[in-house]
């Protein structure tokens, strides 16, 4: 496998904030008709002037600080140039040269073990708007464009070259999602939260941008489909060219944009309307509101409660599943409760596309109460969780209806008595030294107790009973 | 030096069509004002960028959602529309 280099553009909208970057309308537009959240400066309408919503700079640093940045002194806005349906301007409001943070880094869980991904910077700038292709990218006769979208703070994102697949590429996102949604600044459930451009190469050779993808699978997609595109070529002995791609999600594959605009096309210049923001005094402020980030509540929750790193990792994946999962833990054992969550619960949410939402963290205590207390076997406690995703109701109740009650030992101890009296054969074969004679009348004290004993007790208790009175047939 | 290829780049990044005597005309009226910009290099430079005219910093609005104009308004300057949306031209 030939070395392939891929580096990142995260568009993210700060999608917290109530209104856009530079004016005042609302950012709740996603149920809403095309073109109705819009005014005079996200229509780009001539005279209207922006001003800039703090917040959004606040929760811009918020990111940087989370993401090891170094915050500069100062930060200011320039116009982006060119034409596209998208931009109302004729030109973005971005930034460039005094970008509001650089030099920072994630720590990455990859299958080589951590690596830390290194973030070149850290921007704002107005996302574009909408545009509804009238069938394909490169087929479509129109576009229709939605200006709802037009001027919703973006955070733009930009990694070094220093992911090596388009599985690293994914996890790297997910771990950009997380952090963001820890900082509450991020809904990443809302349609078109996120947009990455991706550069990928192969082998040292030019490098393709693959523009827009909007889903964190996608990105996954698009780089398989460009690495084996470019493999391809080099195998025939043709030259990858530098180009811009564009992944068409429905069909899987990237195609050539063909553009003619260089970086230098874009003429960059400060935006008059805006004036520069100084942003080092404000730092000191906003990292005494930083939450806890989830490398920090990784390590405290294996320190805190003892649990394995593989609890704690999967268990921090969510904001919402480490509540949880916090608690749970402080009213039963800690360990019990990961196991729990992260092992049983996390699973049947996922097969059921569902989150932690729709689970009761006090329906978790009791169910591992009843665990602990030995009053239902871990069969039956799966199956409670089960029936309160699929049918609601609580765990007490369930148990009685569906019959889940462990029952007591002794009448496990009964249905042994029966079961070795049944089974002379089976008995005997035990002594003979056949294992798997045990198997068998563990199996038949079970189907006797129609699965509510534990079969631990009943293997332990059959073993007993077997010892305690040996070969009853042979002196018979 | 301008060339008319960069006056033809230029045209086509600003999507307009330029015949054959703009640009030749074009050429020499940019590499006239190019001309004007080349004294600024006679500046010592050692003297910190300008950047910004007014002198202010840190102009900030409140995060709070205000009014926006209704969806006739907002296409009312538009010359093709549908369905609620702007339509534009087929990009690519
Ligand atoms: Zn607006």
């Amino acid at each position: 496998m030939k070395e392939v280099i891929i580096g990142l553009e995260v568009h993210v909208q700060l999608n917290k904030l109530r209104s856009k970057l530079f004016c005042s309308c609302s950012t709740q537009y996603h149920d809403s008709e095309p073109d109705t959240h819009t005014c005079p400066v996200c229509l780009g309408l001539p005279g209207a002037l922006p001003v800039t919503n703090g917040k959004a700079v606040d929760n811009a640093i918020k990111v940087a600080l989370a993401l090891n940045c170094n915050i500069e002194e100062w930060t200011m806005f320039y116009r982006k140039n060119y034409y596209y349906p998208d931009l109302v301007k004729g030109f973005q409001i971005s930034q460039y040269d005094y970008p509001i943070a650089t030099n920072g880094s994630i720590s990455l869980d990859t299958e080589d073990g951590e690596r830390a991904i290194r973030i070149k910077r850290v921007h704002m700038e107005e996302d574009p708007g909408r545009l509804v292709h009238v069938g394909t990218i490169d087929k479509s006769k129109y576009s229709l464009i939605d200006y709802n979208r037009s001027g919703v703070a973006l955070l733009e994102v930009v990694t070094e070259p220093d992911l090596r697949t388009p599985k690293e590429a994914r996890l790297f996102l997910n771990k950009l999602k997380n952090i963001l949604e820890y900082l509450d600044v991020f809904d990443s459930s809302l349609e078109g939260s996120l947009r990455v451009d991706a550069n990928v190469s192969i082998a040292g050779g030019k490098r393709a941008e693959i523009k827009n993808i909007s889903s964190y699978k996608g990105v996954e997609k698009a780089l398989l489909f460009e690495i084996v595109r470019q493999n391809n070529l080099v195998r025939r002995g043709v030259k990858v060219v530098q180009e811009t791609r564009h992944f068409d999600e429905v069909r899987g594959i990237t195609i050539s944009l063909r553009t003619k605009e260089g970086e230098e096309d874009y003429r960059y210049f400060p935006e008059p309307d805006l004036v520069p923001i100084t942003i080092r005094d404000r730092v000191d402020d906003i990292k005494k509101t930083l939450p806890e980030l989830p490398d920090a509540k990784r390590q405290r929750f294996a320190l805190q409660y003892g649990i394995s790193d593989n609890h704690a990792k999967v268990l921090i994946s969510e904001l919402g599943l480490a509540n949880f999962f916090e608690t749970v833990a402080t009213e039963v054992d800690a360990n019990l409760s990961a196991t729990w969550i992260a092992d049983v619960l996390k699973g049947e949410l996922n097969y059921r596309d569902l989150d932690i939402s729709a689970f009761s963290p006090a329906h978790m205590v009791q169910i591992l109460q009843m665990l602990k207390k030995d009053t239902i076997t871990e069969k039956g406690a799966v199956q409670v969780i089960r029936t309160l995703l699929d049918e609601g109701g609580t765990p007490s109740e369930i148990v009685k209806r569906k019959g889940l009650l462990k029952i007591a030992a002794d009448v496990s101890e009964n249905a042994v008595f029966e079961v070795l009296a049944e089974n002379p054969a089976a008995v005997q074969d035990y002594h003979d030294g056949k294992d798997e004679a045990l198997n068998f009348l563990v199996g038949q004290v079970m189907k006797k107790t129609r699965g509510r004993a534990d079969p631990r007790t009943v293997s332990k208790l059959l073993k007993e009973k077997l010892q305690n009175a040996p070969d009853n047939h042979r002196e018979a | 030096m301008i060339t008319e290829e960069t006056v033809d780049h230029l045209g086509w990044l600003a999507r307009i069509k330029l015949t054959e005597e703009q640009k030749e005309k074009f050429t020499d009226q940019l590499n006239s004002i190019l001309g004007y910009f080349e004294k600024l290099d006679e500046v010592e430079a050692d003297v910190p960028p300008t950047h910004h005219v007014l002198g202010l910093t840190n102009v900030f609005r409140d995060d709070v959602a205000g009014q926006s104009i209704s969806q006739e308004e907002a296409l009312g300057n538009a010359p093709k529309k549908e369905r609620g949306y702007f339509k534009g031209p087929r990009i690519v």
